[in-house]
């Protein structure tokens, strides 16, 4: 039997009196892209934020790779092999696009303590880094000012530094956030080119980016799971259609 | 951008230039002070491109790098008052010192953030000074002189920095050495991690690199860099006192970073001439002169974001 790459066993989150995760317990097979959906407040990012380090879990437990990380910090994380891109763009706006995802190249190189070598001309650090924006399709704005870039390619850059840290399990909470029509069909078909190199956990807003890549949907509620399954039988499910259209009685 | 490069090169030439011409230049125009007043303002400099590293690059807004000046000079000051004047004992020692009290009171204040870092730092540099003042057979409050500046003898070599001119010129070795490494330092990895911190840690954090560990690094690095500024200030005035350590010391070498221009390589030097070429100028004027530098530094905070240096960037982006 295959292990799967990630799982969590009964996560348990509140905030106050606020239960965000409940029970939760899901799992994330190699090549897999696993989406999460729900309605606002229901707990996504939570939930992304414990499977990154940057919140700790009340209570359950976070395997990955058959190891128990529950409580590692995000940077611990990121050298096991999980990165994560964020809701909120989050970038180094007074450097290059090239220098943003040499930050990535660079962390993944183990400890920054070289004091002597430019970064600029180390081909460890410039060239994986130029890989990455090719590879996304940025490698044009490379020596643009990341803080001068449009919505949709900053949203492309947050994943690039993502990909440069070479993850085996990307979390994307919301990457098409803000996103217009274009720009997001633009980014489904990014992702779908990158499948098959990396597993993923997709927290997603949009639908059709949701039915197009996912292999797996979870449901969440209030923190809850209620259902999982093939798109093709979320579609359908009567208890997902409550929590977004409201019940068919109404 | 690669034409500011240029001009901004072309600038710092000119200046490290100037330096290296003032013992003829000075005495030339008939105003041999000003040999004396380069000195200083060279040592300033050196401590100047220190804090920059933290301040400037690293983003650590630290009110208490006249500290590490003053540890510097007085490990010089106490050694020569026992005595020990070989400066190949006492400069490692003073280097060693001003190190390990930024790597204190560095490990404390990188707990905190913003304010509190302000106020922190500021609370060990009084902590240091207060230990001077309290120093009676240091001097205390009047301070305490230098008989013999460090002398380097070792079988064969004896290089002595009695003679003004050589001091002069070895002071400005140092200078050019410690802007050269800085430059060095912040295009490295390591640099990139600092200034990376400074722009957006909790991304940084996210990337997998402990900031922590490069800022207190980043803070030692600096520290030292100060020390190496107050041994020199020590044996170029041949005296030290607490006031080189009280916080308005710590005040104005910020003042000169941020006036030249934090997180450049060369601004804390354009910073430092500045400020000291200016209150020089103005006290020959007027006993008043605070009246008029006051004011000025108050509008080049106002209208000069970015300090000297960026209105010279400005300028070029308008021509």
């Amino acid at each position: 039997m295959v292990r799967p790459l990630l799982r969590t066993r009964e996560l348990n989150k509140s905030f106050g009196g606020i239960v965000a995760t409940k029970d939760l317990s899901i799992e994330i097979f190699d090549g897999q892209i696993c989406a999460i959906i729900g309605p606002n407040g229901a707990g996504k990012t939570t939930l992304v934020n414990m499977l990154s380090g940057n919140l700790r879990a009340d209570s359950g437990d976070i395997i990955f790779e058959d190891d128990n990380v529950t409580g590692l910090s995000p940077s611990a994380l990121c050298s096991r092999g999980i990165a994560r891109s964020f809701q909120i763009t989050s970038i180094f706006p007074e450097f290059s696009v090239l220098e943003n995802v040499c930050f990535s190249v660079q962390a993944s190189l183990g400890h920054s303590f070289h004091f002597w070598k430019d970064v600029r001309a180390d081909e460890r650090v410039i060239n994986p880094a130029k890989e990455v924006l090719e590879r996304i399709g940025l490698i044009s704005r490379a020596n643009v000012l990341s803080g001068n870039l449009a919505h949709g390619e900053k949203r492309q850059l947050e994943i690039a530094m993502a990909l440069a840290t070479k993850p085996k399990l990307l979390l994307l909470d919301e990457p098409m956030a803000g996103m217009g029509a274009e720009e997001s069909r633009h980014l489904i078909t990014l992702l779908h080119e990158l499948r098959s190199d990396f597993s993923m956990l997709l927290v997603e807003h949009d639908m059709d980016a949701v039915f197009a890549l996912a292999d797996k949907i979870t449901v969440l509620v209030y923190g809850k799971s209620i259902a999982e399954g093939k798109p093709s039988e979320i579609k359908v499910n009567n208890s997902v259609l409550e929590a977004y259209l409201g019940s068919p009685g109404n | 951008m690669r034409l500011k490069k240029k001009v901004q090169e072309i600038g710092v030439s000119c200046l490290f230039i100037l330096f290296a011409v003032m013992p003829i230049l000075a005495p030339a125009i008939g105003e041999a002070f000003y040999v004396d007043v380069f000195a200083r303002i060279m040592i300033w400099s050196i401590a100047a491109v220190g804090l920059n590293l933290v301040l400037g690059y690293g983003g650590m807004i630290s009110f208490g790098h006249a500290a590490y000046i003053g540890l510097g000079g007085y490990t010089i000051a106490i050694f020569s008052f026992h005595e020990i004047n070989n400066g190949f004992i006492q400069w490692p020692v003073a280097l060693l010192i001003s190190g390990l009290a930024a790597l204190l009171f560095g490990a404390l204040s990188l707990r905190t953030r913003g304010v509190y870092f302000i106020m922190i730092t500021l609370a060990f540099a009084q902590m240091v000074y207060f230990l001077g003042v309290s120093a009676d057979k240091y001097g205390s409050n009047d301070g305490m002189n230098i008989w013999n500046r460090s002398e380097f003898k070792i079988s064969g070599l004896n290089f002595s920095i009695d003679d003004s001119l050589t001091f002069y010129y070895l002071i400005f070795f140092i200078l050019v050495l410690i802007v050269f490494l800085v430059r060095r330092l912040v295009n490295s990895r390591f640099g990139m991690a600092i200034q990376g911190a400074r722009s957006n840690e909790s991304r940084l954090e996210m990337l997998g690199v402990p900031t922590y560990i490069y800022k207190l690094t980043a803070f030692v690095i600096s520290g030292v860099i100060c020390g190496l500024a107050g041994i020199l200030q020590a044996n170029f005035e041949r005296f030290v006192s607490p006031d080189m350590m009280d916080w308005p010391r710590s005040g104005e070498l910020m003042f000169m970073v941020i006036m030249g221009g934090m997180g450049t390589l060369m601004g804390p030097v354009l910073g430092a001439t500045a400020f000291l070429v200016l209150s020089e100028v103005l006290s020959s004027l007027t006993i008043h002169w605070h009246l008029i530098f006051g004011p000025l530094l108050i509008i080049l905070v106002l209208y000069a974001r970015g300090g000297l240096g960026g209105i010279i960037d400005r300028g070029q982006k308008d021509g």
